[in-house]
């Protein structure tokens, strides 16, 4: 995936999208002021400048797919795992629950069901019949939409055909109404997303830990480091 | 030990065993009444989940894991100390040796507990075991916590036999001395046990074997619980200090936890006689001397984190230095560095008294320090925008306090059904014989330091 930042106007509607299409249980008022607020994607808001002259950037911040992830290397029952796709996979099923790959991970992308999901009435109705529930005590995180991408590729093998670039598209990148998030197949050197990987607006979040995450931040004008303290 | 000792040894050390005080109940009454408290709390956090609890987005580890690493520290009083003490034959552990061994085999049981405490669904937590299943998945042998399941349990299954091995002969002499039932119980625990002169030739070299394999057994164990946050790319996790650091902090927190627990025995069970100053005194030295130690490897680890200047680094650094986190942080220097440093270099202060309160100060502060490490870092991670906080919850302190009652449920219970001090090694050391029955051969002659 690639993210415009000089796209971004910092709707959110990806992360409304997101809630839709994943079936993210929505913890209430309290717990989320308690900060067990679940968000596969957000909008980071950082500020440049001293008022009145304040700048707002807006960075959408997902699970990074990293390719030497490390939250895959800590979980210790592989429910943290990588996928023939190249995707960091969670097998929700095997979680025991241990958070470890949530303190691994430097992007603060993974959450924890730390009650059973609820919805209140009717928005039980509206749950996607693709996307399982995860129950209390397990970690859950972005995964690219995989039940789209699943069912993109029995399409396109059903009718003989190989995949479309731009055809397919997360919730996220859907609902994005400036076109910021843009979603493909990096292995495909033509596809839009690997173009856009090589473009010289891009870096990535937090390279130099080196995690080696998939997605590429496109943004014009460098990031100063935020001050941190 | 030149002291006059006015009851014979073994009679005066099973006292407890047969005599019960109105105390013992007191303590059963109101420790079991803490644990029983804690396991509703735990059975309230199994019912609705582990959001009972103070963790939140990104403070996923927090108070249970601050436990648990303590509690893996306190055990490093035991079976090591009492290890070294026996490789180096220093004379003064006799009266030690065991109420340090069984320290670290409760500790060791109770800081096991927390890993399960606090996952997510506890009921899956056997997918650690490497057990052969249909589906051939095995734990990730990857995972620092798969090396933390290695790692306890074979200090766990050795510290047991440490503690065991020397009991045998003593639960002989129980066994000799009561009838009934519990001389079919003591009986079964002495496994056969005569008193032979390759019975006690045998006991000597296992217990050699087995003070050598516990040493690096020991070191490594809380080497690997460091590994739990050092392999992690998290801010001052992420440091090459954390192996020496951790065994450091775990061997001082141990040497306090055995000071309050002799002293402890001392009071309670009138062992003033085998429980000496002198035994204070040098495990005072030994608790000076961690100290040093401790405070050399803050320093060191302070230091370079503040010379490298690295910003999420600093972000934490300040957080504990000066900001949030700051008067835990100092309350921790003060118990751990300060009040240890003032009261046991000076040998006037270094009194038992003076050992208690020192060692109030390092449990206390060791505590803090494992506080300190886990939660300023999670809650300053890389990305400033995802910061956190933490705050505690009744669930979390009552399950903290119910194992510090557990603890001292599980020691007293010890004191009551096992003489607390190894009779026959006691013997062992003494000049002269005392008391005839149940004495290794050869054991008259002179032995390490006596004092």
């Amino acid at each position: 995936m690639a993210v415009d930042l000089d796209k971004c106007t910092g709707c959110e509607a990806c992360v409304t999208a997101c809630h839709a299409e994943n079936n993210i249980p929505t913890v209430g008022s309290q717990q989320a002021a308690r900060g067990r607020a679940m968000h596969w994607i957000r909008v980071e808001r950082y500020y440049e400048g001293n008022f009145p002259d304040v700048r707002v950037k807006f960075r959408p911040v997902l699970c990074q797919q990293c390719d030497n992830a490390p939250c895959e290397a800590v979980c210790p029952t592989y429910a943290a795992h990588r996928n023939e796709d190249g995707l960091n996979a969670q097998v929700y099923n095997r979680c025991i629950g241990t958070r470890y790959c949530a303190n691994a991970c430097s992007y603060n992308v993974r959450f924890f069901n730390f009650f059973n999901p609820e919805w209140p009435k009717p928005l039980h109705l509206q749950l996607n019949p693709d996307v399982s529930i995860r129950e209390v005590g397990v970690m859950e995180k972005c995964t690219f939409c995989v039940q789209r991408i699943k069912a993109a590729k029995t399409t396109a093998k059903a009718e003989n055909r190989t995949m479309v670039d731009g055809a397919l598209q997360p919730a996220c990148a859907q609902a994005c109404p400036t076109t910021a998030l843009v979603f493909g197949d990096l292995n495909d050197p033509n596809s839009r997303v690997a173009r856009l990987s090589q473009s010289t607006r891009g870096s990535k979040l937090l390279e130099d830990l080196g995690a080696e995450p998939k997605i590429t931040y496109l943004d014009k004008q460098p990031w100063h480091e935020p001050d941190a303290y | 030990m030149n002291r006059t000792l006015t009851k014979p040894i073994a009679d005066d050390l099973v006292r407890p065993l047969f005599q019960t005080s109105i105390w013992f109940y007191a303590i059963l009454l109101a420790t079991g009444t803490v644990v029983a408290c804690g396991a509703v709390a735990w059975g309230y956090q199994l019912w609705y989940g582990i959001g009972v609890s103070g963790k939140r987005w990104p403070t996923f580890w927090a108070l249970y894991l601050t436990n648990f690493v303590f509690w893996i520290g306190i055990s490093h009083a035991g079976t090591l100390i009492s290890a070294i003490l026996r490789l180096v034959n220093a004379g003064w552990r006799r009266p030690v040796t065991r109420c340090a061994e069984v320290i670290t085999v409760f500790a060791l049981s109770i800081g096991a507990l927390f890993p399960i405490i606090h996952l997510g669904r506890p009921w899956l937590a056997f997918w650690l075991f490497p057990y052969p299943s249909a589906r051939e998945i095995w734990p990730n042998f990857r995972s620092p916590l798969a090396w933390d399941f290695f790692a306890i349990n074979t200090y766990l299954t050795g510290s047991v036999l440490f503690l065991f091995l020397p009991m045998i002969p003593d639960f002989a002499l129980v066994r000799d001395r009561s009838t009934g039932f519990r001389r079919r119980v003591y009986g079964a625990l002495a496994m056969g046990w005569r008193g032979t002169t390759k019975e006690w030739n045998r006991l000597e070299s296992a217990m050699q074997i087995m003070a050598i394999a516990i040493l690096p057994v020991a070191v490594s164990v809380h080497t690997i619980v460091s590994f739990d946050f050092s392999m992690a790319t998290v801010p001052m996790w992420h440091s090459t200090i954390f192996g020496p650091y951790f065994v450091a902090g775990a061997i001082f927190s141990g040497i306090a936890a055995l000071i309050l627990a002799m002293a402890a025995l001392r009071k309670a069970l009138h062992l003033e006689q085998y429980l000496l100053p002198l035994h204070f005194d040098n495990l005072g030295k030994l608790l000076l001397l961690m100290c040093i130690f401790w405070g050399y490897f803050v320093f060191s680890e302070r230091l370079t984190v503040w010379y490298g200047n690295e910003p999420s680094e600093m972000a934490v650094f300040w957080a504990t230095q000066r900001g949030a986190y700051a008067p835990l942080y100092w309350t921790m220097v003060v118990c751990n560095f300060v009040v240890p440093l003032a009261i046991l270099s000076n040998p006037y202060t270094r009194t038992i008294v003076g050992c208690v309160i020192a060692s109030c100060g390092v449990v206390v502060g060791m505590w803090l320090e494992r506080f300190l490490i886990i939660v300023p870092s999670l809650t300053h991670k890389q990305l400033p925008y995802s910061w956190g906080t933490y705050q505690v919850t009744p669930v979390e302190l009552t399950i903290t306090a119910a194992t510090f009652a557990g603890m001292i449920l599980l020691y007293t219970l010890f004191a009551k059904f096992v003489p607390i001090i190894s009779i026959w090694e006691l013997k062992a050391g003494l000049p002269s014989r005392q008391d005839s029955t149940a004495l290794p051969p050869g054991s008259t002659k002179a032995e390490g330091a006596h004092s």
